[in-house]
């Protein structure tokens, strides 16, 4: 089962070694790891998705509790959070298909960020899930280099 | 007004403002600024004779008196030498202040001399730990450091400082309260949780009481003494909470797990309630854990809310300080013993003291020098005041049986990590922080020979430990489990003990008194000897070599599967087998 959890930290030299150390030590399974400021200098967020079962789940919050640069941790409910990701995908075109892929990128309101005679580099930003069926549908073209942000999450209102 | 002064005055100032009395190091190039300021600090220096047996005798004292251990290494090396001492007192929960030596600030990351990533190295057997790159930082960083070790659950902290930063200035200013907005240990357990608890534990027709080494952490023998006594629950620790309840006490069923009484085990399987305090469910303890306990509810008190739910479900979790949350517990159960009906424990209570009379600890009395008579005599001799240290094995595990404890802070043992070698930097460690008392160290051949150089310590610091080795000529808890599981093959477990060493010549080669006891009537004598002697004193006791520490759960095996002469009904464990329902 997938989590994301929002971590703040201070923002203090070897946090990220802290926690990425712990989660290689206790066996919890990253996803992915985002990391950076907030809107106080002195405290950075982590948006951490993990996979594991509720069990391990306490586990991996009450270990990453005791790591003294950690102030506080929240399980973010897909329901009550808002949830972003960024890909940056090199797609091979040729001049045939090449306004077939523009009209993909257009669909999942993409930005095309650099052309080239065989390549553009599309970025896409949305859920998990949109940036997976994003890549299936432009995989038959040729993804010739790809690189995902990791999640960011912000819990709505309030 | 604001001082000036250097990274290692700021250090030692800070050092000195914590109340620290004692340092538990050896010098290296970068930390000569340091050593060249506690020169003049009435901090005492312990010059151990290698940086292993610095840390434990820092976690020792700390151990014995319960303040905050210092000890202090320099860069790569030092630092290195460091590490199993630090994961020691990490494993056990011993506050713990580590200082090391580091590399100039411009050369870190460049592979210098005795350069080692220390902090990096450290990081998983630290509670925190602090590279500091700036002197002005020096004494806050120290602050935070001790209050970090002392709190909550306590634990090790590391302190790296370069060279450039002790040599650095600073304007020295102290903070009040050390400011770390991430660490807020709970001390005060959950109204709710304690009232269901009390409720619990008035309700349960088989309870047990586990104390662990938390309660000796917390202060807490009085608090828990009250709760079995009050309640007529009998008690059983763990080997880190060996006196954190009197094992003399009718109460006490004594150690449970591995080497635990089959009383204690027994207990375990049949409660229907665990009330643990301090205590973490190792596997050393709960042998296969899918049999752990099937009949019991777990009440679970820990200060550390990750050891709640960690190996076994607690349906009563309360996180907080074991003191605090004991004197609460007894109130409200003293506030609801009349409402709520306790059912009948006679039958309970006569079945612990059945299994108690029928199953003490014993061995073969005949066939030479019996280790477990030699901690016999030393626990009659020393009339079960002394402190005692032990090395890892067959010695430490017989110690735990044989001397019984009746006051907390007085065992002291390598719990979590099983360090061989820490025994006799340990006995120098409390025997320094605890000058009046008599301080063994009930020793294995083997262990004591990985920091046997802390003699030179001993003699030299004036500190008289007692270093009583079952010598076995063997890495016997080694051979135990080859025996038993391996077939008797004896594979790099021999010590070859007649040609190698002669621990009597190497204790005076040290400048210590030695005495080699081969006979059962030589004991007491050697043992009055050495009680009276002012130095330090090795008993070489050339105990039965092959004898085995019974009784014994085998690993992975459930704790009603003892390894000994008398076997415990299975039947008694899964009713479902038996004719007649047990209880
Ligand atoms: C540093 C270290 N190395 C290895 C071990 C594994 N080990 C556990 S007990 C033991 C034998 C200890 O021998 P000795 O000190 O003579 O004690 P005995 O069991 O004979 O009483 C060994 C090698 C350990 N616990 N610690
Ligand atoms: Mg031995």
């Amino acid at each position: 089962m997938k989590h994301t959890l929002s971590v703040l930290v201070e923002n203090k030299p070897g946090v990220l070694a802290r926690v990425a150390e712990l989660f290689a030590r206790r066996g919890f399974n990253i996803d992915s790891l985002a990391v950076g400021t907030t809107e106080k200098p002195e405290v950075s967020r982590m948006t951490i998705v993990v996979d594991v079962a509720e069990h391990s789940l306490e586990q991996v919050r009450k270990q990453l509790h005791k790591l003294i640069n950690v102030i506080e941790i929240v399980d973010l409910d897909p329901e009550t959070s808002v949830a972003r990701e960024l890909v940056l995908t090199k797609i091979k075109v040729s001049p045939e298909n090449r306004s077939e892929v523009i009209e993909i990128v257009d669909i999942f309101r993409g930005n095309i960020v650099d052309v080239s005679r065989e390549s553009i580099i599309v970025e896409v930003t949305g859920s998990s899930q949109k940036l997976q069926a994003f890549e299936d549908l432009v995989r038959p073209y040729g993804i010739k280099e790809l690189v995902r942000t990791g999640k960011v999450a912000l819990p709505r209102g309030k | 007004m604001r001082l000036k002064m250097t990274g290692a005055q700021a250090l030692v100032r800070s050092l000195e403002e914590e109340g620290v009395e004692i340092i538990f190091g050896i010098p290296g190039g970068v930390l000569l600024p340091v050593f060249d300021v506690l020169y003049e600090s009435p901090i005492r220096k312990v010059l151990t004779r290698h940086e292993q047996g610095a840390a434990h005798a820092a976690d020792g004292y700390a151990r014995a008196t319960g303040r905050v251990g210092v000890c202090m290494a320099t860069s790569g090396p030092g630092a290195t030498n460091l590490v199993t001492g630090i994961a020691n007192a990490y494993m056990d929960s011993v506050p713990l202040v580590a200082i090391t030596g580091q590399v100039a600030t411009n050369l870190i990351g460049t592979d210098a001399f005795q350069e080692a990533d220390t902090t990096g190295i450290t990081m998983p057997i630290v509670k925190h730990n602090y590279l500091v790159k700036n002197p002005a930082d020096i004494p806050d960083v120290v602050q935070e450091a001790f209050y970090i070790a002392r709190t909550g659950r306590p634990g090790p902290v590391l302190i790296d400082l370069p060279v450039d930063v002790s040599r650095g200035e600073l304007e020295y200013h102290r903070r009040d309260h050390p400011v770390l907005p991430g660490y807020k240990p709970t001390l005060k357990g959950h109204k709710k949780q304690i009232r269901m608890a009390a409720r619990a534990i008035l309700e349960a027709r088989n309870p047990v009481i586990y104390a662990g080494g938390g309660v000796i952490t917390s202060g807490a023998s009085p608090e828990l003494r009250r709760l079995a006594e009050e309640n007529g629950i009998h008690v059983t620790h763990t080997l880190m909470g060996k006196g954190a309840f009197p094992e003399t006490h009718p109460l006490s069923m004594g150690m449970l797990g591995m080497h635990g009484t089959r009383c204690a085990n027994y207990a375990m399987c049949e409660t229907d309630l665990i009330i643990a305090v301090g205590a973490r469910f190792d596997d050393r303890i709960t042998g296969k854990l899918s049999e752990f306990a099937p009949k019991a509810r777990i009440i679970h008190i820990d200060v550390d809310p990750a050891e709640i739910g960690k190996n076994v479900r607690a349906h009563i979790p309360i996180v907080g300080d074991a003191k605090q949350i004991l004197k609460d517990l007894n109130a409200a159960i003293r506030e609801m013993r009349n409402e709520v009906a306790t059912p009948d424990r006679s039958q309970w209570n006569a079945m612990i003291e059945d299994w108690k009379r029928k199953y003490p600890l014993t061995y073969d009395r005949d066939g030479g020098l019996k280790p477990q008579y030699v901690v016999e005599r030393i626990y009659a001799l020393t009339k079960g005041e002394a402190i005692i240290c032990t090395e890892v094995g067959q010695n430490q595990m017989w110690a735990a049986q044989y001397y019984k404890m009746d006051k907390p802070r007085r065992f002291i043992s390598s719990g979590g990590l099983g360090t061989m070698g820490f025994g006799l930097p340990a006995a120098i460690g409390a025997q320094l922080g605890r000058p009046r008392d008599l301080v063994f160290d009930i020793a294995g051949d083997g262990s004591v020979q990985m920091t046997i150089q802390e003699l030179a310590t001993a003699v030299l610091e004036g500190t008289p430990v007692k270093i009583a080795i079952l010598n076995n000529g063997y890495l016997g808890m080694v051979r135990q489990w080859q025996q038993l599981f391996y077939n008797r093959k004896y594979s790099c477990s021999c010590l070859e003990r007649e040609r190698t060493p002669d621990f009597v010549l190497l204790a005076e080669a040290y400048g210590a008194k030695g005495i080699r006891i081969k006979e059962p009537e030589e004991v007491d004598r050697a043992i009055l000897e050495a009680m009276e002697a002012p130095c330090p004193v090795v008993l070489d006791f050339w105990v039965d070599p092959e004898e085995n520490v019974y009784p014994m759960v085998a690993p992975g095996a459930p704790l009603y599967d003892m390894i000994g002469d008398m076997l415990y009904p299975v039947e008694k464990i899964h009713p479902e087998k038996a004719e007649e329902p047990f209880l």
